[in-house]
Protein backbone atom coordinates (compact mmCIF):
# COMPACT_ATOMS: atom_id res chain seq x y z
CA UNK A 1 0.00 0.00 0.00
CA UNK A 2 1.33 3.25 -0.90
CA UNK A 3 0.50 5.48 2.10
CA UNK A 4 1.21 8.60 0.92
CA UNK A 5 -2.13 8.34 -1.39
CA UNK A 6 -4.58 7.91 1.10
CA UNK A 7 -7.04 10.34 2.15
CA UNK A 8 -7.72 12.20 5.34
CA UNK A 9 -10.52 9.79 5.68
CA UNK A 10 -8.73 6.29 4.82
CA UNK A 11 -5.92 7.59 7.06
CA UNK A 12 -7.73 8.12 10.16
CA UNK A 13 -9.57 4.80 9.80
CA UNK A 14 -6.33 2.83 9.34
CA UNK A 15 -4.82 4.65 12.08
CA UNK A 16 -7.99 3.82 14.71
CA UNK A 17 -7.93 0.37 13.78
CA UNK A 18 -4.09 0.00 14.20
CA UNK A 19 -3.54 -1.16 11.01
CA UNK A 20 -0.37 1.87 10.08
CA UNK A 21 1.39 3.43 12.25
CA UNK A 22 1.09 7.82 12.11
CA UNK A 23 4.83 7.32 11.83
CA UNK A 24 4.59 5.21 8.85
CA UNK A 25 2.20 7.57 7.38
CA UNK A 26 4.63 10.52 7.81
CA UNK A 27 7.66 9.01 6.52
CA UNK A 28 5.85 7.69 3.44
CA UNK A 29 4.78 11.31 2.82
CA UNK A 30 8.29 12.49 3.67
CA UNK A 31 10.09 9.88 1.60
CA UNK A 32 7.46 10.98 -1.29
CA UNK A 33 8.57 14.32 -1.19
CA UNK A 34 12.60 13.48 -1.77
CA UNK A 35 11.51 10.74 -4.33
CA UNK A 36 9.79 13.41 -6.86
CA UNK A 37 9.58 16.92 -5.33
CA UNK A 38 12.79 17.84 -7.62
CA UNK A 39 10.36 16.89 -10.61
CA UNK A 40 7.21 18.81 -9.62
CA UNK A 41 8.72 21.69 -7.42
CA UNK A 42 5.75 21.97 -4.92
CA UNK A 43 7.51 23.06 -1.64
CA UNK A 44 9.38 26.44 -0.76
CA UNK A 45 9.93 24.88 2.87
CA UNK A 46 9.99 21.22 3.90
CA UNK A 47 9.85 20.81 7.37
CA UNK A 48 10.41 17.07 8.28
CA UNK A 49 12.62 17.80 11.42
CA UNK A 50 9.57 20.11 13.15
CA UNK A 51 7.06 17.40 11.94
CA UNK A 52 8.56 14.44 13.50
CA UNK A 53 9.05 16.75 16.27
CA UNK A 54 5.51 17.41 16.83
CA UNK A 55 4.25 13.84 16.21
CA UNK A 56 5.62 12.72 19.39
CA UNK A 57 3.38 15.22 20.76
CA UNK A 58 -0.25 13.71 19.44
CA UNK A 59 -1.95 10.93 19.84
CA UNK A 60 -1.44 7.68 17.70
CA UNK A 61 -4.71 7.60 16.10
CA UNK A 62 -4.01 11.16 14.76
CA UNK A 63 -0.94 12.96 12.60
CA UNK A 64 -2.53 13.25 9.44
CA UNK A 65 0.42 14.90 7.07
CA UNK A 66 -1.19 18.39 5.68
CA UNK A 67 0.65 20.85 3.40
CA UNK A 68 0.42 24.81 4.13
CA UNK A 69 0.36 27.55 1.32
CA UNK A 70 3.38 29.58 2.27
CA UNK A 71 1.05 33.09 2.33
CA UNK A 72 0.12 31.95 5.98
CA UNK A 73 1.69 32.47 8.43
CA UNK A 74 2.97 29.55 10.83
CA UNK A 75 5.14 30.36 14.12
CA UNK A 76 8.40 29.78 14.07
CA UNK A 77 8.20 28.47 9.94
CA UNK A 78 9.57 30.87 7.33
CA UNK A 79 6.61 32.06 5.45
CA UNK A 80 7.81 33.87 2.63
CA UNK A 81 4.48 34.43 0.23
CA UNK A 82 6.95 32.89 -2.53
CA UNK A 83 8.76 36.52 -2.51
CA UNK A 84 12.51 37.39 -2.33
CA UNK A 85 10.50 40.07 0.42
CA UNK A 86 9.90 38.06 2.84
CA UNK A 87 12.17 35.66 1.73
CA UNK A 88 13.61 35.40 5.44
CA UNK A 89 10.10 36.16 7.25
CA UNK A 90 9.96 34.27 10.65
CA UNK A 91 6.42 34.58 11.84
CA UNK A 92 5.88 35.36 15.65
CA UNK A 93 2.45 33.78 15.92
CA UNK A 94 0.38 31.11 14.19
CA UNK A 95 -2.40 31.78 11.63
CA UNK A 96 -6.32 31.14 13.03
CA UNK A 97 -6.23 28.22 10.27
CA UNK A 98 -2.89 26.40 10.81
CA UNK A 99 -3.82 26.82 15.09
CA UNK A 100 -6.91 25.03 14.37
CA UNK A 101 -5.03 22.22 12.34
CA UNK A 102 -2.34 22.03 15.16
CA UNK A 103 -5.34 21.86 17.65
CA UNK A 104 -6.78 18.87 15.99
CA UNK A 105 -3.28 17.14 15.15
CA UNK A 106 -2.67 17.85 11.65
CA UNK A 107 1.54 18.00 11.46
CA UNK A 108 2.39 20.19 8.84
CA UNK A 109 5.03 18.90 5.74
CA UNK A 110 6.30 22.00 4.69
CA UNK A 111 4.89 25.78 2.78
CA UNK A 112 4.00 25.25 -0.26
CA UNK A 113 4.68 27.37 -3.08
CA UNK A 114 2.63 29.87 -4.48
CA UNK A 115 2.76 32.93 -7.62
CA UNK A 116 4.41 35.93 -5.62
CA UNK A 117 1.61 37.65 -2.75
CA UNK A 118 -0.46 34.71 -4.60
CA UNK A 119 -0.66 36.98 -7.84
CA UNK A 120 -1.27 34.50 -10.67
CA UNK A 121 -2.96 31.71 -12.24
CA UNK A 122 0.00 29.83 -13.13
CA UNK A 123 2.56 29.96 -10.08
CA UNK A 124 5.26 30.84 -12.56
CA UNK A 125 5.48 34.57 -10.85
CA UNK A 126 6.60 32.92 -7.62
CA UNK A 127 9.62 34.96 -6.59
CA UNK A 128 11.95 31.11 -6.27
CA UNK A 129 10.97 28.91 -9.26
CA UNK A 130 8.06 27.43 -10.76
CA UNK A 131 5.82 24.44 -9.75
CA UNK A 132 5.54 22.01 -12.83
CA UNK A 133 1.84 20.25 -12.88
CA UNK A 134 2.31 16.54 -11.48
CA UNK A 135 -0.07 15.38 -14.87
CA UNK A 136 2.25 16.39 -17.37
CA UNK A 137 5.88 18.51 -16.15
CA UNK A 138 5.73 20.76 -19.11
CA UNK A 139 2.63 22.23 -17.83
CA UNK A 140 1.64 24.72 -15.13
CA UNK A 141 -0.09 23.27 -12.21
CA UNK A 142 -2.19 26.39 -12.29
CA UNK A 143 -2.04 28.95 -9.18
CA UNK A 144 -1.92 30.56 -7.10
CA UNK A 145 -2.34 27.48 -4.97
CA UNK A 146 -0.48 25.55 -7.65
CA UNK A 147 2.41 24.38 -5.13
CA UNK A 148 -0.50 23.45 -2.69
CA UNK A 149 -2.60 21.33 -5.45
CA UNK A 150 0.33 19.51 -6.77
CA UNK A 151 1.35 18.13 -4.41
CA UNK A 152 -2.06 16.63 -3.06
CA UNK A 153 -2.05 15.45 -6.68
CA UNK A 154 1.20 13.54 -6.50
CA UNK A 155 0.90 12.12 -2.92
CA UNK A 156 3.84 14.60 -1.49
CA UNK A 157 0.68 15.49 1.48
CA UNK A 158 -2.71 13.98 2.55
CA UNK A 159 -4.36 17.34 1.86
CA UNK A 160 -3.21 20.72 1.65
CA UNK A 161 -4.70 24.61 2.59
CA UNK A 162 -4.87 27.40 -0.31
CA UNK A 163 -6.06 30.55 -0.34
CA UNK A 164 -8.24 31.95 -3.37
CA UNK A 165 -8.63 35.43 -4.08
CA UNK A 166 -10.28 35.08 -7.76
CA UNK A 167 -10.03 31.55 -8.46
CA UNK A 168 -6.72 30.31 -6.77
CA UNK A 169 -7.74 27.28 -5.18
CA UNK A 170 -10.29 26.21 -7.73
CA UNK A 171 -8.29 26.88 -10.65
CA UNK A 172 -5.06 24.63 -9.52
CA UNK A 173 -7.63 22.49 -8.31
CA UNK A 174 -9.24 22.06 -11.65
CA UNK A 175 -5.46 21.90 -13.39
CA UNK A 176 -4.38 19.25 -10.65
CA UNK A 177 -7.30 17.01 -10.93
CA UNK A 178 -8.40 17.30 -7.11
CA UNK A 179 -10.83 18.81 -4.97
CA UNK A 180 -10.40 22.82 -4.05
CA UNK A 181 -12.85 25.01 -2.08
CA UNK A 182 -13.49 28.43 -1.82
CA UNK A 183 -15.72 28.65 1.01
CA UNK A 184 -18.02 32.02 1.50
CA UNK A 185 -16.34 35.27 2.43
CA UNK A 186 -16.25 35.35 6.28
CA UNK A 187 -16.67 31.70 6.87
CA UNK A 188 -13.04 30.94 7.77
CA UNK A 189 -10.90 33.62 9.81
CA UNK A 190 -7.71 35.27 7.41
CA UNK A 191 -6.06 36.40 10.73
CA UNK A 192 -2.57 34.96 9.69
CA UNK A 193 -2.96 34.69 5.96
CA UNK A 194 -0.56 37.64 3.96
CA UNK A 195 -3.25 39.78 2.92
CA UNK A 196 -3.25 40.56 -1.06
CA UNK A 197 -7.16 42.03 -1.75
CA UNK A 198 -8.51 41.80 1.68
CA UNK A 199 -12.52 41.70 0.05
CA UNK A 200 -12.07 38.65 -1.96
CA UNK A 201 -9.64 37.10 0.04
CA UNK A 202 -10.59 33.55 1.43
CA UNK A 203 -8.47 30.55 2.67
CA UNK A 204 -9.95 26.78 1.93
CA UNK A 205 -8.95 23.18 1.55
CA UNK A 206 -7.07 21.18 -1.39
CA UNK A 207 -7.91 17.75 -1.06
CA UNK A 208 -7.65 14.39 -3.05
CA UNK A 209 -11.84 14.13 -2.26
CA UNK A 210 -14.97 15.51 -1.62
CA UNK A 211 -15.67 13.88 1.76
CA UNK A 212 -11.58 15.25 3.22
CA UNK A 213 -12.96 18.41 2.05
CA UNK A 214 -15.77 18.59 4.14
CA UNK A 215 -13.85 16.66 7.04
CA UNK A 216 -11.07 19.93 6.49
CA UNK A 217 -14.41 22.49 6.80
CA UNK A 218 -15.17 21.42 9.78
CA UNK A 219 -12.40 22.34 11.70
CA UNK A 220 -11.19 25.36 9.40
CA UNK A 221 -14.42 27.31 9.65
CA UNK A 222 -16.08 29.50 12.57
CA UNK A 223 -16.17 32.68 13.92
CA UNK A 224 -12.73 34.71 15.26
CA UNK A 225 -12.27 37.32 17.19
CA UNK A 226 -9.04 38.04 15.94
CA UNK A 227 -10.43 38.60 12.46
CA UNK A 228 -13.17 41.63 12.08
CA UNK A 229 -14.97 40.49 8.45
CA UNK A 230 -15.26 36.45 9.88
CA UNK A 231 -18.84 35.82 10.35
CA UNK A 232 -20.80 34.64 14.01
CA UNK A 233 -22.40 31.89 12.32
CA UNK A 234 -23.12 28.55 13.51
CA UNK A 235 -21.15 25.99 11.49
CA UNK A 236 -22.61 22.56 10.35
CA UNK A 237 -21.31 19.09 10.77
CA UNK A 238 -20.44 18.90 7.01
CA UNK A 239 -19.79 15.81 7.03
CA UNK A 240 -23.39 14.95 8.21
CA UNK A 241 -25.38 15.15 5.04
CA UNK A 242 -23.05 14.06 2.15
CA UNK A 243 -24.48 10.90 1.40
CA UNK A 244 -28.35 12.36 0.98
CA UNK A 245 -28.11 12.76 -2.92
CA UNK A 246 -29.34 15.44 -5.33
CA UNK A 247 -33.44 14.54 -5.18
CA UNK A 248 -35.14 17.73 -5.68
CA UNK A 249 -32.09 19.85 -6.12
CA UNK A 250 -32.35 22.37 -8.29
CA UNK A 251 -29.14 23.26 -10.31
CA UNK A 252 -28.82 26.02 -12.75
CA UNK A 253 -26.41 26.29 -16.21
CA UNK A 254 -25.79 29.94 -16.77
CA UNK A 255 -25.35 29.97 -20.62
CA UNK A 256 -22.81 33.13 -20.37
CA UNK A 257 -20.05 30.17 -19.42
CA UNK A 258 -21.01 27.85 -22.26
CA UNK A 259 -19.79 30.23 -24.90
CA UNK A 260 -17.19 30.28 -27.80
CA UNK A 261 -13.89 29.88 -27.28
CA UNK A 262 -14.20 27.23 -24.27
CA UNK A 263 -12.29 24.29 -24.96
CA UNK A 264 -14.15 21.58 -26.52
CA UNK A 265 -13.55 18.72 -24.37
CA UNK A 266 -14.11 20.78 -21.10
CA UNK A 267 -17.34 21.98 -22.74
CA UNK A 268 -18.09 18.09 -23.12
CA UNK A 269 -17.22 16.95 -19.85
CA UNK A 270 -19.14 19.70 -17.88
CA UNK A 271 -22.20 18.90 -20.24
CA UNK A 272 -21.86 15.07 -19.15
CA UNK A 273 -21.58 15.99 -16.10
CA UNK A 274 -24.35 18.00 -15.50
CA UNK A 275 -26.39 14.82 -17.34
CA UNK A 276 -24.89 12.53 -14.50
CA UNK A 277 -26.34 15.07 -12.06
CA UNK A 278 -29.67 15.20 -13.70
CA UNK A 279 -30.31 11.04 -14.15
CA UNK A 280 -29.67 11.31 -10.17
CA UNK A 281 -32.59 13.17 -9.70
CA UNK A 282 -31.69 17.10 -9.36
CA UNK A 283 -33.67 19.12 -11.85
CA UNK A 284 -31.07 21.37 -14.22
CA UNK A 285 -32.47 24.56 -15.94
CA UNK A 286 -30.98 27.19 -17.80
CA UNK A 287 -29.86 30.45 -16.12
CA UNK A 288 -28.70 33.52 -16.84
CA UNK A 289 -25.74 35.91 -15.33
CA UNK A 290 -25.55 38.75 -17.69
CA UNK A 291 -22.86 40.58 -16.16
CA UNK A 292 -20.62 37.73 -16.39
CA UNK A 293 -18.31 39.28 -19.10
CA UNK A 294 -17.51 42.26 -17.25
CA UNK A 295 -15.89 40.23 -14.15
CA UNK A 296 -12.14 40.36 -15.04
CA UNK A 297 -12.37 44.00 -15.59
CA UNK A 298 -13.98 44.77 -12.20
CA UNK A 299 -11.80 42.14 -10.67
CA UNK A 300 -8.47 43.89 -11.94
CA UNK A 301 -9.69 47.00 -10.71
CA UNK A 302 -10.63 45.93 -6.82
CA UNK A 303 -7.92 43.35 -6.62
CA UNK A 304 -5.07 45.53 -7.76
CA UNK A 305 -6.25 48.53 -5.95
CA UNK A 306 -6.71 46.57 -2.76
CA UNK A 307 -2.75 45.31 -3.17
CA UNK A 308 -1.33 48.57 -3.49
CA UNK A 309 -2.35 49.16 -0.76
CA UNK A 310 -1.82 45.90 1.60
CA UNK A 311 1.74 45.61 -0.35
CA UNK A 312 2.70 49.00 1.37
CA UNK A 313 3.84 47.44 4.17
CA UNK A 314 6.65 45.81 2.48
CA UNK A 315 9.11 48.94 2.58
CA UNK A 316 12.24 47.18 4.63
CA UNK A 317 11.75 48.71 8.22
CA UNK A 318 9.20 45.74 10.13
CA UNK A 319 10.49 42.84 8.89
CA UNK A 320 11.32 41.27 5.64
CA UNK A 321 14.25 42.82 2.79
CA UNK A 322 15.98 45.51 3.38
CA UNK A 323 18.82 46.88 0.85
CA UNK A 324 20.51 50.37 2.38
CA UNK A 325 20.28 53.39 0.44
CA UNK A 326 21.30 56.51 1.25
CA UNK A 327 18.58 57.71 2.65
CA UNK A 328 14.95 56.46 3.64
CA UNK A 329 13.56 57.06 0.39
CA UNK A 330 16.38 55.57 -1.30
CA UNK A 331 16.29 52.93 1.06
CA UNK A 332 12.10 52.18 0.17
CA UNK A 333 12.99 52.00 -3.43
CA UNK A 334 16.06 49.58 -3.36
CA UNK A 335 14.28 47.28 -0.95
CA UNK A 336 11.38 47.26 -2.97
CA UNK A 337 13.03 47.35 -6.68
CA UNK A 338 15.45 44.28 -5.60
CA UNK A 339 12.08 42.63 -3.35
CA UNK A 340 9.29 42.68 -6.02
CA UNK A 341 9.04 40.52 -8.82
CA UNK A 342 7.17 41.97 -12.43
CA UNK A 343 3.43 40.42 -11.53
CA UNK A 344 3.55 42.96 -8.41
CA UNK A 345 5.10 45.64 -9.53
CA UNK A 346 2.37 45.65 -12.41
CA UNK A 347 -0.30 45.21 -9.97
CA UNK A 348 0.45 47.50 -7.76
CA UNK A 349 0.77 50.79 -10.48
CA UNK A 350 -2.37 49.36 -11.99
CA UNK A 351 -3.74 49.66 -8.39
CA UNK A 352 -2.35 53.03 -7.57
CA UNK A 353 -3.68 54.67 -10.86
CA UNK A 354 -7.09 53.31 -10.53
CA UNK A 355 -7.13 54.55 -6.92
CA UNK A 356 -5.35 58.12 -7.91
CA UNK A 357 -7.03 61.26 -8.12
CA UNK A 358 -8.71 62.26 -11.05
CA UNK A 359 -9.02 58.64 -11.64
CA UNK A 360 -11.13 57.11 -8.46
CA UNK A 361 -14.66 57.69 -10.03
CA UNK A 362 -13.72 56.37 -13.43
CA UNK A 363 -12.05 53.11 -12.40
CA UNK A 364 -12.39 51.83 -8.62
CA UNK A 365 -15.86 53.14 -8.30
CA UNK A 366 -17.32 52.07 -11.10
CA UNK A 367 -15.90 48.48 -10.54
CA UNK A 368 -17.20 48.90 -7.10
CA UNK A 369 -21.01 49.37 -8.89
CA UNK A 370 -20.60 47.05 -11.52
CA UNK A 371 -19.71 44.31 -8.79
CA UNK A 372 -22.80 45.22 -7.40
CA UNK A 373 -24.48 43.99 -10.43
CA UNK A 374 -22.52 41.18 -10.65
CA UNK A 375 -23.84 39.89 -6.83
CA UNK A 376 -27.43 41.22 -7.88
CA UNK A 377 -27.15 38.54 -10.84
CA UNK A 378 -25.99 35.62 -8.47
CA UNK A 379 -29.11 36.70 -6.00
CA UNK A 380 -31.59 36.75 -8.13
CA UNK A 381 -30.75 33.25 -9.82
CA UNK A 382 -30.31 31.87 -6.34
CA UNK A 383 -34.00 32.58 -6.05
CA UNK A 384 -34.43 29.84 -8.27
CA UNK A 385 -32.18 27.21 -8.30
CA UNK A 386 -29.84 25.38 -5.37
CA UNK A 387 -26.30 25.44 -6.91
CA UNK A 388 -25.36 26.89 -10.47
CA UNK A 389 -22.66 24.16 -12.22
CA UNK A 390 -20.30 25.62 -14.92
CA UNK A 391 -16.28 24.67 -16.12
CA UNK A 392 -14.12 26.22 -13.30
CA UNK A 393 -11.33 26.91 -16.26
CA UNK A 394 -11.64 27.39 -19.83
CA UNK A 395 -9.30 25.28 -21.18
CA UNK A 396 -7.29 22.09 -19.29
CA UNK A 397 -3.66 23.00 -17.60
CA UNK A 398 -1.29 25.17 -20.28
CA UNK A 399 2.36 24.87 -21.20
CA UNK A 400 4.85 27.18 -18.77
CA UNK A 401 5.74 29.79 -20.52
CA UNK A 402 2.50 29.60 -22.49
CA UNK A 403 0.93 33.30 -21.41
CA UNK A 404 3.61 34.98 -19.62
CA UNK A 405 4.35 37.76 -22.20
CA UNK A 406 0.86 38.63 -21.76
CA UNK A 407 -0.36 39.41 -18.68
CA UNK A 408 -4.29 40.04 -20.26
CA UNK A 409 -4.30 36.90 -21.60
CA UNK A 410 -3.36 35.60 -18.33
CA UNK A 411 -5.96 37.36 -16.35
CA UNK A 412 -8.56 36.15 -19.05
CA UNK A 413 -8.20 32.48 -17.67
CA UNK A 414 -9.71 33.50 -14.55
CA UNK A 415 -12.91 34.13 -16.33
CA UNK A 416 -15.05 31.59 -14.47
CA UNK A 417 -13.76 31.31 -10.98
CA UNK A 418 -13.45 35.65 -10.39
CA UNK A 419 -17.23 36.33 -10.03
CA UNK A 420 -17.63 34.33 -7.15
CA UNK A 421 -14.93 35.75 -5.02
CA UNK A 422 -16.54 39.15 -6.17
CA UNK A 423 -19.88 38.11 -4.75
CA UNK A 424 -18.41 36.63 -2.20
CA UNK A 425 -20.32 33.04 -1.86
CA UNK A 426 -19.00 29.46 -2.15
CA UNK A 427 -17.90 27.75 -4.98
CA UNK A 428 -16.19 23.96 -5.12
CA UNK A 429 -14.05 22.44 -8.01
CA UNK A 430 -14.22 18.65 -8.98
CA UNK A 431 -12.58 16.35 -11.20
CA UNK A 432 -15.43 16.07 -13.83
CA UNK A 433 -13.18 13.96 -16.67
CA UNK A 434 -10.10 13.88 -18.37
CA UNK A 435 -8.85 15.98 -21.90
CA UNK A 436 -7.43 13.46 -24.81
CA UNK A 437 -4.05 14.09 -23.60
CA UNK A 438 -4.39 12.68 -20.05
CA UNK A 439 -5.48 16.35 -18.40
CA UNK A 440 -7.75 16.64 -15.80
CA UNK A 441 -10.96 18.69 -16.07
CA UNK A 442 -12.46 20.84 -13.65
CA UNK A 443 -16.38 20.98 -12.75
CA UNK A 444 -17.39 24.47 -10.72
CA UNK A 445 -20.42 24.47 -8.51
CA UNK A 446 -21.53 27.47 -7.21
CA UNK A 447 -23.91 28.16 -3.80
CA UNK A 448 -25.64 30.93 -2.12
CA UNK A 449 -24.00 32.33 1.05
CA UNK A 450 -22.94 30.20 4.02
CA UNK A 451 -24.43 27.01 2.11
CA UNK A 452 -21.14 25.01 1.76
CA UNK A 453 -22.99 21.93 2.74
CA UNK A 454 -25.03 21.72 -0.35
CA UNK A 455 -22.04 22.81 -2.52
CA UNK A 456 -20.14 19.48 -0.87
CA UNK A 457 -23.26 16.81 -1.04
CA UNK A 458 -23.73 17.85 -4.76
CA UNK A 459 -20.24 17.45 -5.36
CA UNK A 460 -20.32 14.13 -3.27
CA UNK A 461 -22.95 12.65 -5.10
CA UNK A 462 -21.46 13.01 -8.83
CA UNK A 463 -18.06 11.96 -7.30
CA UNK A 464 -19.12 8.22 -5.87
CA UNK A 465 -21.07 8.44 -8.88
CA UNK A 466 -17.77 8.70 -11.19
CA UNK A 467 -14.16 7.44 -11.07
CA UNK A 468 -12.26 10.57 -11.94
CA UNK A 469 -10.94 11.15 -8.64
CA UNK A 470 -9.34 7.69 -8.46
CA UNK A 471 -7.53 8.42 -11.62
CA UNK A 472 -3.66 9.60 -10.06
CA UNK A 473 -0.85 10.80 -12.21
CA UNK A 474 1.84 8.43 -13.17
CA UNK A 475 5.13 10.20 -12.15
CA UNK B 1 -7.56 57.26 -22.67
CA UNK B 2 -4.18 56.04 -22.63
CA UNK B 3 -0.98 55.71 -20.46
CA UNK B 4 1.83 58.08 -21.42
CA UNK B 5 5.15 58.00 -19.90
CA UNK B 6 4.62 60.71 -17.58
CA UNK B 7 1.77 58.70 -16.48
CA UNK B 8 3.84 55.80 -15.17
CA UNK B 9 6.51 58.04 -14.21
CA UNK B 10 3.45 59.45 -11.46
CA UNK B 11 2.10 56.34 -10.48
CA UNK B 12 6.08 54.86 -9.84
CA UNK B 13 6.41 57.48 -7.53
CA UNK B 14 2.74 57.72 -5.96
CA UNK B 15 3.80 53.74 -5.55
CA UNK B 16 7.19 54.22 -4.15
CA UNK B 17 8.79 51.89 -6.67
CA UNK B 18 11.71 52.57 -8.73
CA UNK B 19 11.46 50.62 -12.28
CA UNK B 20 14.13 49.85 -14.16
CA UNK B 21 13.84 51.88 -18.07
CA UNK B 22 13.14 48.68 -19.40
CA UNK B 23 10.44 47.93 -16.79
CA UNK B 24 8.70 51.14 -17.53
CA UNK B 25 8.43 50.66 -21.29
CA UNK B 26 6.82 47.11 -21.07
CA UNK B 27 4.81 48.12 -18.03
CA UNK B 28 3.31 51.20 -20.25
CA UNK B 29 2.03 48.67 -23.16
CA UNK B 30 0.74 46.22 -20.68
CA UNK B 31 -1.41 48.36 -18.86
CA UNK B 32 -2.50 50.47 -21.77
CA UNK B 33 -3.75 46.89 -23.24
CA UNK B 34 -5.09 46.14 -19.42
CA UNK B 35 -7.08 49.81 -19.42
CA UNK B 36 -8.03 49.29 -22.63
CA UNK B 37 -9.79 46.15 -22.09
CA UNK B 38 -11.22 47.55 -18.62
CA UNK B 39 -13.04 50.01 -20.94
CA UNK B 40 -15.69 47.26 -21.72
CA UNK B 41 -16.97 48.88 -17.65
CA UNK B 42 -18.30 51.67 -19.68
CA UNK B 43 -20.95 50.15 -21.24
CA UNK B 44 -23.09 49.88 -18.80
CA UNK B 45 -24.93 52.63 -17.07
CA UNK B 46 -24.52 52.63 -13.21
CA UNK B 47 -25.44 55.67 -12.16
CA UNK B 48 -28.23 54.66 -9.82
CA UNK B 49 -26.21 51.74 -8.72
CA UNK B 50 -24.84 51.86 -5.12
CA UNK B 51 -21.47 50.75 -4.86
CA UNK B 52 -20.20 47.63 -2.84
CA UNK B 53 -18.78 47.71 0.17
CA UNK B 54 -19.09 44.51 1.94
CA UNK B 55 -20.26 41.32 0.65
CA UNK B 56 -21.52 39.99 3.58
CA UNK B 57 -23.72 41.89 6.35
CA UNK B 58 -20.94 43.93 8.52
CA UNK B 59 -21.79 45.52 11.88
CA UNK B 60 -19.64 47.27 14.06
CA UNK B 61 -18.93 45.21 16.84
CA UNK B 62 -17.93 47.23 20.36
CA UNK B 63 -16.61 46.01 23.60
CA UNK B 64 -14.17 47.15 25.80
CA UNK B 65 -10.93 49.12 25.08
CA UNK B 66 -8.83 45.99 27.26
CA UNK B 67 -6.37 43.04 26.04
CA UNK B 68 -8.55 40.11 24.70
CA UNK B 69 -6.47 38.30 22.43
CA UNK B 70 -2.71 37.33 22.09
CA UNK B 71 0.00 40.13 21.78
CA UNK B 72 3.19 40.43 20.79
CA UNK B 73 5.95 41.40 23.36
CA UNK B 74 8.40 43.66 22.11
CA UNK B 75 11.17 41.74 21.59
CA UNK B 76 9.01 39.32 19.36
CA UNK B 77 8.01 42.43 17.51
CA UNK B 78 11.50 43.34 16.47
CA UNK B 79 13.00 40.09 15.66
CA UNK B 80 12.39 40.46 12.17
CA UNK B 81 13.11 43.87 11.97
CA UNK B 82 16.39 44.11 9.40
CA UNK B 83 17.80 46.80 12.24
CA UNK B 84 16.89 47.49 15.42
CA UNK B 85 18.15 49.35 18.17
CA UNK B 86 17.01 49.89 22.12
CA UNK B 87 13.55 48.70 21.48
CA UNK B 88 13.20 50.62 18.73
CA UNK B 89 13.25 49.98 14.48
CA UNK B 90 16.14 51.50 13.31
CA UNK B 91 15.87 53.26 9.88
CA UNK B 92 18.07 55.53 7.90
CA UNK B 93 18.81 58.92 9.10
CA UNK B 94 15.71 61.65 7.94
CA UNK B 95 16.98 64.41 9.10
CA UNK B 96 20.03 66.38 7.65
Amino acid sequence: MELFRLTIAEALRLLLNKEISNQELLKAVFDRIKNIDSKINAYVTITEEEAFNRLNKVSKTSGIPIAIKDNLCTKGIKTTCSSKILGNFIPPYESTVTQKLINSEYIFTGKTNLDEFAMGSSTENSGFFPTKNPWDTSRVPGGSSGGSAAAVASGMCIAALGSDTGGSIRQPAAFCGVVGLKPTYGRVSRFGLIAFASSLDQIGPITKNVEDCAILMNILSGHDINDSTCANIDVPDYTANLKNGVKGLTIGIPKEYFIEGIDKETLDAVKKAINILSEMGAEVIPISLPHTEYSIAVYYILATSEASSNLARFDGVKYGLRIDGKNLLDMYLNTKAAGFGKEVKRRILLGTYSLSSGYYDAYYKKAQAVRTLIRKDFADAFKKVDVIITPTTPTPAFKIGEKVADPLKMYLNDIFTTPVNLAGIPAISIPCGFSKEGLPIGLQIIGRDFDEETLLRTSYTFEHATEHHKRIPSI
Amino acid sequence: MGISDSDVAHIEALSMLRLESDEAELFKGQLNDILLYIDKLNELDTSDIEPTSHVIPLTNVFREDVLVTMSLSQDEALKNAPDASKGFYRVPKIIE
